[in-house]
């Protein structure tokens, strides 16, 4: 970890670092994690190197490493955004299907995925809006389905529109609870009950998180501040 | 030993209108002189079974972009806009499948199994119209074969019996699609002589590959 980095005051953060330093505390040792591409992926810089992490691209590598340098990439060595990256000693090439079978079979310790919608159930829905982005669901669905926890980092709202909402009204990624969000403003546990509000982001207070979400949040006596080193 | 064969000649056993696997993930691993050869040839009508549509210029989009492709199955489109504007616009018919789901389908296609059943897929639209099994009061999809008339895969090494060796994130579908393939066309970057690749490190076992492409001149 970059001592530097980690002891920059958090009044000069981005919303997007808020997220991806509180979700690489949910990472411990030793753990193998699958990081979504964009805000997911930036989890990866928050990770002590000590830790022993295995990341798995699901395109085929477990150990994914750093961008290689410039004019030295490899071109048979991408993660699943198709950005050159390098392996970790210890780093293994697998093929879809292994990969996969990682996945689903319950081998994968978390997945961490960007979010459009989640839902008082804890659904997820982050794979397409009718009329407007049909990409395909890639592996998000294989993802969501078979990972033993699954963490959804994202930005709280989206030009005011709440994302965290009674009920998802964009097609479903899986039909499973996720283990958590974790976005700027708010760390939630979808729970049986519904959304449990967990902790505030820095320097949040709790009606600003109730501002900006239309679903019902249960909340405790105390609603600490995450801690985000 | 087999005999290596120009890239035009493999296109040639390619006819329009076939159910073709092509290997590769965003490009890497993707058998571009035997896509490069189809496009010269002109193919037409062809159902091309991938993970992704490549984007634009590399790989499977240069299929997309000379109008060979009619039907795609795949997991991901979303970096290619041109496969987009054709499937809004009818020209392109597209079934998005789960990319886990889409590789046991082509892989139970080619082991002989008769579906995948599968949780992933239960209560989105990629349910909609499957058969739902209840196993141990767990709900699963049943997810058919797919089979291909061809496979067109990409390799690191073939050896002289047709023995592939994959290197890193090329990998991906390319074993799967070995298998599943009624012809297997591969191209590999290096031809060896029988005995480089180790048996311990062959990954596709020459038996399975039908027809080879000869180095790039």
């Amino acid at each position: 970890m970059d001592a530097k980095v980690m002891d920059r005051p958090r009044a000069g953060m981005s919303a997007k670092e808020v997220i991806a330093r509180r979700v690489a505390q949910e990472i411990k040792p030793g753990m193998l994690v699958n990081l979504g591409i964009g805000l997911p992926s930036m989890v990866a810089n928050y990770i002590p190197h000590d830790y022993g992490v295995y990341f798995q691209a699901e395109n085929g590598v477990i150990g994914l490493g750093a961008r290689p340098p410039e004019g030295m990439e490899d071109p048979h060595l991408t993660d699943a955004g198709g950005g050159f990256v390098t392996a970790v000693p210890g780093a293994a090439s697998i093929d879809s299907a292994m990969s996969f079978g990682i996945i689903r079979g319950g081998h994968l310790d978390m997945t961490v995925l960007g979010g459009l919608q989640v839902d008082e159930r804890g659904y997820l829905a982050n794979w397409m809006v009718p009329g407007k982005m049909v990409p395909g669901m890639g592996g998000a669905m294989d993802l969501v389905a078979g990972a033993k926890r699954v963490v959804v980092a994202m930005v709280h709202s989206a030009k005011g529109e709440a994302k965290i909402v009674p009920g998802c009204t964009l097609p479903l990624t899986a039909m499973r609870r996720v283990s958590l969000i974790v976005t700027e403003l708010a760390v939630i546990e979808p729970t049986r009950e519904g959304l449990l509000l967990r902790e505030r982001g820095p320097d949040v207070r709790v009606e600003d998180i109730l501002a900006q979400t239309s679903s019902r949040l249960i909340i405790e006596d105390e609603v600490p501040e995450m801690r985000i080193g | 030993m087999r005999k290596a064969i120009r890239p035009e000649e493999a296109a040639d056993i390619v006819p329009d209108g076939a159910v073709v696997l092509i290997g590769g993930f965003m490009g890497v691993g993707t058998p571009e002189r035997m896509i490069d050869a189809l496009v010269a040839r002109g193919v037409k009508n062809l159902t091309v079974v991938a993970n992704d549509a490549a984007m634009p210029g590399k790989g499977i989009g240069k299929l997309v972009s000379a109008g060979a492709v009619s039907r795609a199955i795949m997991s991901h489109i979303g970096l290619n806009p041109e496969i987009q504007q054709k499937m809004i616009a009818g020209e392109i018919e597209v079934e998005l499948v789960p990319q886990g789901t889409l590789v046991e389908r082509i892989r139970a296609a080619g082991v002989g199994l008769g579906a995948v059943v599968t949780a992933t897929g239960i209560g989105t639209p990629v349910e909609e119209g499957k058969q739902v099994l209840e196993i141990d009061g767990k709900r699963y999809l049943v997810e058919k074969p797919i089979h291909g008339d061809y496979a067109l895969i990409a390799a690191q090494q073939a050896d002289y019996a047709g023995n592939l060796l994959y290197s890193l994130t090329a990998h991906n579908f390319n074993p799967i699609m070995a298998l599943a393939g009624r012809t297997v066309i591969v191209e590999p970057e290096m031809i060896v002589p029988i005995g480089v690749i180790p048996p311990d490190a062959v990954k596709t076992p020459g038996v399975l590959v039908d027809h080879m492409l000869a180095r790039a001149a």
